[in-house]
């Protein structure tokens, strides 16, 4: 139980970190436009490889890792950074997936496969339900996120004393694709074969940690995918609002639609802060780490897709359809909210994190 | 030790609090130019970053230094000094701030009228020229600590030939003056916290004027910006706007329900949020990139503490159904009133500074741009008006 004032650590962006995003956005304006994006929903491969490829050339999946292992040397804070920025575009890359493996890797400090996953040569994720809320017990393998294109499934199996964490080859496994509710993020079940292989690269409490780990800094990192999110579905609402006529003016003159904005506006300045702040304490290990991830998900989830519902609403008719960007930002939006534990899951770790008991 | 901080020992070393006299340290420290750090050499101030203000605030408490009761002070410090320091001559900084910051004098704000709320610039109080004075007849409300102030901020109309912004003029009004007259006003709590002030003939010298004649819009907008930060702004520890409730919440398992302990948690949230967010705007402040935030916080402050207030009181049932008194005293400082007189109270808050309504349209269109509300009184003389 925690409930001492933390001491408040800088949340501003530094300006290594505000040249990452101007480079990442510059790359996402480019290569996932809105029209890009609802293309390859339809295609029959999800996932923008070239995209992926480009990220990772820019240096996006080894910004946690120690440069010994083959990675940046910088931190989680520039990671949620291209997780806003990634959000912002609902960049279809196995981002999210990936970033939870190397966590976990990270974790339980992996030196074979870490190296690989740092630079971008193979891709890996987390072989667990993208339910899963950070802490479970059971992780389940449907629904896994980012499980279509990963070279490595790293798969949690057996409980307590006897846990392991283990790296599979994802040819190995029989992935089968569902139809996902978020149709920029595709979903899989898997199967593993229980004879078949696998490394052991961390067992009993290690395993459960890391596990655990993973999850947070995923949650982490969702927190920021929706701030991005709520950026720029508010970004596209307004600029709507401020072309549209409807009986002789520009409907962003009418003040019920203002303010409809502004209490999004108020919500967005809260969920960055709040996020923000969840990434610091994961660059940090502070102590505050479980409550910071917590305080994230129960506030940046509702906010996103708030917005996004909103952002429907305000834009008519044309938001409804098929061709805007709307619905595919709604749907990341619902998606995300369900991800790594429920605002309401998320409050009620927070019950006893803070000391708020319930009744009886 | 940072230089300023070797100023600051080296000052206690040469007035010592126990031994001297209370106006006279003040003074002293405000001469010193350790009152504000952030204001000018010579008012008080080294013209410094703010800061280390708190950093130095905290060695003088430290020392057992008295303080300039600011709480009474808020008014002055918050919304006085800003426009004194940005709008007033040399003569009326030398001759007001010193006053001002020791407490010595206590400030009020005559800026709400009866008639003008949210529509600030369409007041009505009139000031004619005569001579070398002003002369001013009007009626203010809803003014905080017109009861023991003895200066006032005071916007009037100068000029009801022009549109309504362009016609007025700002003062500095002593409130012993013959013709002012205040009046407790009570509340929804039964408190009389605010005063009706009248203005019948007060004869205010030019000296006192702040700012160019049919200039005294842009003076209040000074001021009114410093109180959106003074009200929505001030620093808060983990849990300090739920605490009241936390502390029944968790000391009273009795009252628990399911349905407020999701009420509660989700509170708990919002407040933190809140708070996340007001550490990240005085960061960014204190780095020189002030933001537009200050609105976001006020208005979430409001809604937040009425929420907070209203779960309360629910959560204490038939104590929430008594109380404590409806008589006009106000509560002692430094007490914390019941649940169910801080929701009334906290109703106020989304009034009071500016409305909730208004914040929103000052976000909607200067932070995210969208068009301004039509103006039907923005080029028609203020005599025109429909009123």
């Amino acid at each position: 139980m925690s409930v001492v004032d933390p001491v408040m650590p800088d949340l501003l962006e530094s300006e290594v970190e505000a040249d990452l995003r101007s480079t990442v956005r510059t790359l996402l304006e480019k290569r996932a436009s809105p029209a890009e994006v609802l293309r390859r929903t339809e295609s029959d491969e999800p996932v923008d490889r070239a995209l992926w490829a480009a990220l990772i050339e820019v240096g996006i999946t080894g910004l946690a890792v120690p440069e010994k292992l083959g990675g940046a040397g910088a931190s989680w804070r520039e990671a949620a950074v291209v997780g806003e920025e990634l959000g912002r575009a609902l960049a279809p890359v196995p981002y999210l997936g990936h970033s939870m493996a190397v966590a976990a890797l990270l974790a339980v400090g992996d030196e074979d496969l870490l190296p690989e996953l740092a630079a971008g040569e193979r891709t890996a994720t987390l072989a667990v339900s993208f339910s899963t809320m950070p802490g479970s017990a059971s992780v389940g393998t449907t629904s896994v996120a980012d499980a279509r294109t990963a070279d490595v499934l790293l798969v949690p199996a057996g409980t307590g004393a006897s846990a392991e964490l283990i790296a599979v080859e994802a040819s190995t496994a029989t992935i089968t694709p569902v139809i996902s509710l978020d149709m920029t993020r595709p979903l899989a079940d898997i199967d593993i074969d229980a004879s078949g292989g696998g490394r052991v690269v961390a067992r009993g409490q290690a395993a459960c940690a890391a596990v655990d780990h993973a999850l947070r800094i995923g949650a982490m990192l969702l927190a920021a995918e929706q701030v991005g999110i709520a950026d720029r579905v508010l970004e596209m609402t307004v600029a709507y609002l401020k072309e549209r006529r409807q009986f002789g003016r520009i409907i962003g003159s009418y003040q019920v639609l203002k303010h409809r904005c502004a209490d999004l506006w108020v919500a967005l300045t809260q969920a960055r802060a709040v996020a923000r702040y969840a990434a610091v304490c994961a660059a940090t290990d502070a102590d505050d780490l479980s409550v910071a991830i917590a305080l994230a998900k129960a506030h940046c989830g509702p906010a996103a897709l708030r917005t996004a519902e909103e952002g429907v609403q305000l834009h008519g008719g044309i938001g409804f359809t098929w061709e805007h960007p709307a619905h595919l930002y709604l749907k990341r939006a619902a998606a995300d909210a369900i991800a790594l534990g429920s605002a309401d899951r998320h409050k009620a770790t927070l019950a006893t994190l803070v000391d708020i008991p319930g009744p009886g | 030790m940072s230089d300023l901080m070797r100023r600051v020992t080296e000052f206690l070393a040469a007035h010592d609090p126990a031994a001297t006299d209370r106006w006279e340290f003040l003074r002293a420290r405000f001469d010193a130019g350790l009152a504000r750090i952030d204001w000018p050499q010579g008012l008080g101030g080294l013209g410094a970053s703010p800061a280390e203000q708190a950093a130095v605030d905290a060695a003088f408490a430290a020392a057992g230094a008295p303080n300039n009761r600011p709480a009474l002070g808020i008014i002055g410090l918050g919304m006085a000094s800003p426009a004194i320091l940005r709008h007033g001559t040399s003569k009326q900084q030398q001759r007001l701030l010193r006053p001002l910051w020791t407490g010595e004098e206590i400030w009020c704000q005559l800026f709400s009228e009866p008639g003008a709320g949210s529509d600030l610039a369409s007041l009505a109080t009139r000031a004619v020229r005569d001579g070398d004075d002003w002369v001013v007849n009007g009626q203010k409300v809803w003014t905080s600590l017109a009861q023991f102030a003895r200066r006032a901020i005071l916007v009037t109309r100068t000029d009801p030939n022009v549109p309504k912004h362009e016609g007025l003029t700002y003062f500095v009004l002593d409130m012993k003056a013959p013709g002012v007259e205040v009046r407790p006003l009570r509340q929804i709590t039964g408190e009389s916290e605010f005063n009706e002030v009248f203005l019948t003939d007060v004869r205010i010298p030019d000296a006192d004027r702040l700012g160019a004649v049919g200039e005294g819009w842009a003076v209040a907008m000074t001021t009114l910006m410093s109180e959106r930060t003074t009200i929505g702004g001030g620093h808060s520890p983990r849990n300090a706007m739920v605490a009241p409730l936390m502390n029944t919440w968790r000391s009273r398992p009795e009252l628990r329900t399911a349905g407020l302990h999701e009420r509660v948690l989700e509170l708990w949230v919002q407040a933190e949020a809140s708070r996340v967010a007001g550490v990240r705007r005085r960061q960014a402040q204190a780095a020189g990139r002030p933001g537009p935030e200050g609105s976001a916080a006020k208005l979430s402050f409001s809604e937040l503490n009425q929420r907070i207030t209203a779960v309360e009181t629910e959560l204490l049932g038939a104590e929430g159904l008594r109380y404590a008194d409806w008589r006009p005293e106000r509560a002692p400082e430094g007490t914390v009133p019941a649940a169910n007189r801080r929701y009334l109270r906290s109703r106020g808050n989304s009034i009071e500074g500016g409305t909730s309504e208004i914040l929103r349209n000052i976000i909607a269109e200067r932070v995210l741009g969208l068009p301004p509300e039509v103006r039907v009184d923005k080029d028609i003389a203020w005599k025109d008006l429909p009123r």
